[in-house]
């Protein structure tokens, strides 16, 4: 059991870390990569995948006026 | 195809393939240590051996695309991450590197962890053994599709492993001029490159085809990087204009 947490935890500091949007952006980003490859547009999410990955990490920077 | 061509042909193709697995070795063997890197590339190289003498020529048939989305998302992620936190230090919201608290940190960890956990650097070495076992699969594939086209297995095999020798040979002579490099500096690089290959290998998994094929990595690296020291200048900018940043976490 000790082990199966440790293990767990392992995981979810690599995946999570210091920021969920990031562990979360990333999925989606290729979740959209995903749906406009499939439907025909993969010049399009050749160009919107860096796109929402930058938008990511900008949005994991939690910045506030 | 001459027996020279499909030995330089194997040999590029691999050499690509192999310098991508070094950038991410020399990457967690400056940050996570070379013992952990080298493990992670013995364990791969291991892995490779089983899964190649088990298959055989029907490795061909593995879903690549599956191991590039889970490999791909995973770098990303953990990229992201190494990121976030060099572009905190450098525009100075975050400490960039508070040993006494670190090693305070770890201590603690330490005491709380079972004394076998504390042999490997897990992180550092599933990033290494991912980039190693990745990129070796799609050596394999390179070996066995060339060989199987040309009837040239032993050429094709030959050439693949010249571009492991050049390959290693590069990676042993450039490690300890890169030690030399200041670490927030590494760690920055190091984000941007995993970032990059995630991106690259993800969207490929997820059906995206790259305009510029294996060339898309540098210019997504620049791209990424341009838009990190962009965000450093912008988040270095004083009061009235200054962001405020919630950027505390574990220090990595």
């Amino acid at each position: 059991m000790k082990y199966l947490v440790g293990f767990g935890r392992f995981w979810w500091d690599f995946i999570v870390g210091d920021s969920i949007l990031l562990a979360v952006g990333a999925p989606l980003g290729l979740l959209a990569g995903y749906g406009l490859s499939k439907g025909d547009y993969s010049t399009v999410a050749e160009i919107l995948f860096p796109v929402i990955v930058v938008l990511t990490l900008i949005a994991s920077l939690r910045v506030k006026r | 195809m001459s027996s020279v061509l499909v030995v330089l042909a194997s040999f590029l193709a691999s050499s690509v393939e192999m310098v991508e697995a070094l950038t991410i070795v020399l990457a967690v063997g400056l940050t996570h240590g070379w013992r952990t890197a080298l493990i992670g590339v013995v364990s791969a190289l291991l892995a490779l051996a089983v899964v190649v003498a088990v298959l055989g020529q029907s490795i061909a048939d593995i879903n690549l695309q599956v191991l590039q989305i889970t490999i791909g998302v995973l770098l990303l992620i953990f990229g992201l991450q190494w990121l976030r936190k060099a572009i905190l230090r450098a525009s100075g919201l975050k400490a960039k590197h508070d040993e006494a608290k670190i090693f305070e940190t770890e201590m603690k960890e330490l005491e709380r962890i079972p004394v076998a956990n504390d042999v490997l650097d897990w992180t550092g070495f599933v990033v290494s053994f991912k980039g190693v076992f990745l990129e070796g699969l799609e050596v394999a594939f390179i070996v066995f599709t060339f060989g199987a086209n040309e009837g040239e297995w032993g050429l094709s095999a030959a050439g693949a492993l010249l571009a492991f020798i050049v390959v290693g040979a590069i990676g042993a002579l450039v490690h300890r001029p890169l030690a030399r490099v200041p670490e927030n500096a590494i760690k920055f690089a190091v984000g941007l490159l995993l970032v990059s290959f995630g991106t690259f290998w993800g969207g490929e998994g997820v059906g995206i085809e790259w305009t510029l094929e294996d060339a898309m990595i540098p210019l997504l690296a620049v791209i990424y990087a341009g838009v990190a020291f962009g965000l450093v200048q912008y988040l270095k900018q004083p009061a009235p204009a200054a962001l405020a940043v919630v950027a505390e976490g574990a220090e990595g």
